[in-house]
């Protein structure tokens, strides 16, 4: 097994796709409280293309995530150093408007949690917040999102029906719509599939495939097939530490670390 | 195969050696003891939870069988019977059989309690019969039982003034009476409710107007010659207002004096007489020759005029309306005050405040002030919302219409406040209970899209937590319907002349003072003349504010349920 005394240094030069970097995630330290949760993360994170964060249960991956948009903030007692930027712009800089952040990045979570309102609300929330109200923009969004979700034929007739009568799958999936409906730069994925039966799994992999070349998704998952199946980067991260990030064929087919190794095996976490 | 050969084996054990029934009992009762040591463990705790729960169901269900099946007596007509006992003759309702000790004799002996009525007539209203002395009873079939606008209810015979005791009116010309009665009755009211109390109100208007001019001349805001022009104006309308008045009232006097041209004798079963107008009679049956279905209508018209009618005779006959419509109309002022401060108490504590020690107290004190004396909150009551509240509200806007109080008594606002300071912790206890389990991960999902705080408050929170809301709502009313100690200082009263909400403008007069049931039947059972007399409306009332506080209760619950519906899916919006 791994002691983490035995791991290699901070993981400071990932191998990445040639590309511009979207995401840029510099020296990143976050504490909950005294303990630290992630130890100096540097990691570049491809523009339009679809990154995967793996590893074992409460390896920082899910908490990294949630630093990208901000959403750790709701949580007393974090404190962070380093830095996280998406384009030019850091998202922990002062003053910065954290609202306008998050509209700018879209989130999807681990257990869908559509609000208990109509299919056609829910995916219009991130537009009404916004203040936008003219009937026809909201029909749009709402045609275009659901349809991007691959949602729109099994819902059309009944957009004003509750969210919450929607099977297991669909909610995700309408939570997706709502998530891209604001027309984010970036999508985050905090293991979506972890809930939903395997067909369901496959349809919302089919829809993360086609984001690809329109957002720049980040995918938290617990199961390497997945990984492998969707994204084009990997970043491997074990008790807090970013141990190996690169092409996710290259990953897989050859680690670079026994760590990797062993996880991508099976043989712990 | 193996089946066959086993059970054939079985059946060949039973038919050769049969075991002995000893035997099979033994086995019986080993395999209970062993069922009941593993499988059923806890049984007696298991009887003793069912019992205490089964007793607390005995007891709400008894008492609520007592309340209203004594209400629904008060109000079913009961059959006039007559006793004689040495030589003399009872005739009246049988009441109850009562057990007591003969003060003579010291023998135990039991009383029949006879509720004779016919009060003017020189009769007790009550009578104890010893019922081993009864000689004869019987049920005479042409005796009148008749309610009556004053003097309580009368039992007896009704004939026509002019041949006096000749012959008794048949049951269609008493009708006849009553109904003439009630109709000219009717036309009365119409006008003293509608154009002589309206008139009433503007000449209080007008007077109040030039009072109001008198103190801005004392002042000097205006010149004497205004004044008198002003003064001189209003007296002309005043006088104008006081002939149309003085007009209408000789209408009324007229229309009284053909009512009480029109009379009826009464004569009493002791045989005296006495002579009334007819509209003196509200109604009137002949108790012992009602069918069943004849009994159920004069129990229904009873019914309705028992929640439609004004009390009589000091509240122990007539209706309990204004007290009905007192309680309702003060739990939804309450309502209304208590719902919007208690929410947004709860919202800033829970989702506002920062988390802390101050928090953590200020929540141990609601919780606390839960559980204070409600007379406790009625002298704040009092000592606030009327006489330091009220006055100075006075002084500002009721300056001519003082040394008379309007809002510096007790009323139905200061009482309804009063309520909701009593009912606003279970508000505040329930809200914070609501919006704590609305689940993180809608708020995270509201947050991710960009809402502010008070985005997702207003749009995801608060409606998930509505339902919890109202069942905070529903046991705040449920206590408030039931609280009478704070509203005896309050303002509610025994007699109200009007009632808080009519067709005067404003319409809503938060000043009144107001009737209310609980402290209706208070004063029923221990403030009245006679509490054996007030004993039927004391249950009828109690049966009627239990139902009143179901039906609130019902309603809340019913409006919950959808909104539950509506937010946990299986609806449309």
């Amino acid at each position: 097994m791994l002691n983490p005394n035995d791991l290699p240094a901070p993981f400071s030069h990932p191998e990445i796709l040639t590309g511009p970097a979207q995401i840029s995630i510099q020296n990143f330290n976050l504490w909950y409280g005294k303990a630290q949760a992630l130890h100096n993360i540097n990691l570049p994170v491809l523009q339009h293309a679809i990154t995967s964060f793996i590893g074992p249960s409460g390896c920082g991956k899910s908490t990294l995530l949630r630093s990208i948009n901000r959403l750790n903030d709701l949580i007393d007692n974090i404190s962070v150093t380093g830095d996280i930027k998406i384009g030019e712009r850091s998202v922990y800089e002062r003053h910065l408007d954290v609202t306008s952040l998050r509209k700018r990045i879209g989130m999807v979570f681990q257990k869908s949690n559509p609000f208990p309102m109509s299919i056609y609300e829910n995916v219009c929330y991130p537009l009404r917040i916004s203040g936008i109200s003219q009937r026809n923009i909201l029909d749009e969004a709402v045609e275009t999102s659901l349809r991007s979700a691959a949602l729109w034929d099994e819902v059309k007739d009944r957009l004003k029906r509750s969210a919450l009568d929607l099977s297991g799958g669909q909610q995700q999936r309408l939570c997706i719509a709502r998530a891209i409906a604001g027309n984010p730069e970036v999508l985050l994925m905090d293991e979506p599939c972890s809930a939903l039966d395997p067909i369901s799994t496959a349809k919302i992999e089919e829809l993360i495939a086609e984001m690809r070349g329109r957002f720049t998704v980040v995918i938290v998952t617990h199961s390497m097939s997945q990984a492998s199946r969707v994204s084009d980067q990997t970043a491997f991260f074990y008790l807090g530490r970013l141990i190996e990030a690169g092409p996710t064929k290259r990953l897989f087919e050859s680690p670079h670390t026994k760590a990797t190794q062993d996880y991508i095996s099976g043989r712990f976490g | 195969m193996f089946g066959s050969s086993k059970m054939k084996s079985d059946s060949q054990s039973l038919s050769n050696g049969a075991p002995k029934p000893s035997v099979l009992f033994k086995t019986a009762v080993r395999i209970r003891s062993k069922a009941h040591s593993n499988a059923t463990e806890g049984v007696p705790w298991i009887w003793v939870c069912a019992g205490a729960l089964v007793t607390i169901l005995l007891l709400i269900a008894g008492m609520f069988g007592i309340i209203i099946a004594q209400g629904i007596s008060a109000l079913w007509p009961k059959s006039v019977i007559q006793l004689q006992h040495d030589s003399q003759t009872v005739v009246g309702m049988s009441m109850r059989t009562e057990d007591s000790e003969n003060t003579e004799t010291g023998q135990p002996e039991s009383k029949v309690l006879v509720y004779q009525a016919n009060r003017d007539f020189g009769m007790n209203e009550f009578a104890f019969v010893p019922a081993a002395k009864i000689g004869t009873s019987d049920k005479p079939a042409q005796i009148w039982f008749a309610e009556r606008a004053e003097w309580g209810p009368f039992i007896g015979r009704i004939v026509s003034p002019e041949s006096a005791g000749a012959a008794d009116l048949n049951a269609g010309q008493v009708k006849d009476l009553i109904g003439s009665a009630a109709v000219r009755y009717k036309e009365i009211k119409a006008l003293e409710k509608g154009p002589l109390a309206d008139l009433n109100t503007d000449i209080e208007e007008l007077r109040l107007k030039k009072r109001a001019t008198e103190r801005h001349l004392e002042l000097g805001e205006l010149s004497a010659a205004e004044a008198s022009a002003k003064i001189s104006a209003i007296e002309n309308q005043l006088s104008d207002l006081q002939t149309k008045h003085a007009s209408v009232s000789e209408k009324v006097q007229t229309l009284r004096a053909a009512d009480e041209a029109v009379k009826a004798t009464l004569i009493a079963p002791n045989g005296q007489t006495k002579t009334l107008p007819a509209s003196q009679l509200l109604n009137a049956y002949l108790p012992n020759q009602l069918s069943v279905p004849e009994k159920i209508g004069i129990f229904m018209s009873r019914l309705w005029s028992f929640v439609s009618d004004e009390p009589r005779e000091a509240n122990t006959e007539g209706g309990v309306f204004p007290a009905l419509f007192g309680t309702v109309a003060m739990t939804l002022f309450m309502t209304m005050a208590v719902l919007p401060v208690g929410v947004m108490s709860a919202v800033y504590m829970r989702e506002i405040a920062q988390q802390g020690t101050l928090v953590s107290l200020l929540r141990i004190a609601v919780n606390n002030l839960a559980g204070v004396p409600s007379i406790v909150y009625g002298i704040f009551g009092v000592g606030f919302f009327c006489y330091t509240v009220g006055v100075s509200v006075d002084q500002l806007f009721f300056q001519d219409k003082l040394p008379n109080p309007t809002f510096g008594t007790g009323g139905i606002l200061w009482a309804s406040l009063t309520l909701s300071l009593l009912t606003v912790p279970v508000v505040i206890v329930s809200t914070e209970e609501a919006l704590s389990a609305v689940p993180r991960s809608l708020r995270e999902a509201s947050y991710g899209c960009g809402a502010t705080r008070m985005q997702t408050l207003w749009n995801i929170v608060l409606p998930k937590a509505v339902p919890g809301v109202m069942t905070g709502l529903i046991l705040a009313m449920a206590r408030a319907v039931g609280e009478v100690a704070p509203l005896l200082m309050t303002g509610v009263v025994k007699l109200a002349p009007a009632l808080p909400v009519d067709g005067h403008f404003p319409f809503f007069h938060l000043e009144r003072s107001f009737m209310h049931l609980g402290f209706h039947i208070y004063d029923l059972g221990f403030q009245s003349r006679s509490t054996e007399l007030s004993r039927p409306m004391v249950f009828a009332s109690t049966s009627l504010l239990v139902g009143v506080v179901l039906l609130l209760n019902f309603v809340a619950i019913k409006i919950r349920s959808q909104l539950r519906k509506r937010f946990e899916g299986r609806g449309a919006f």
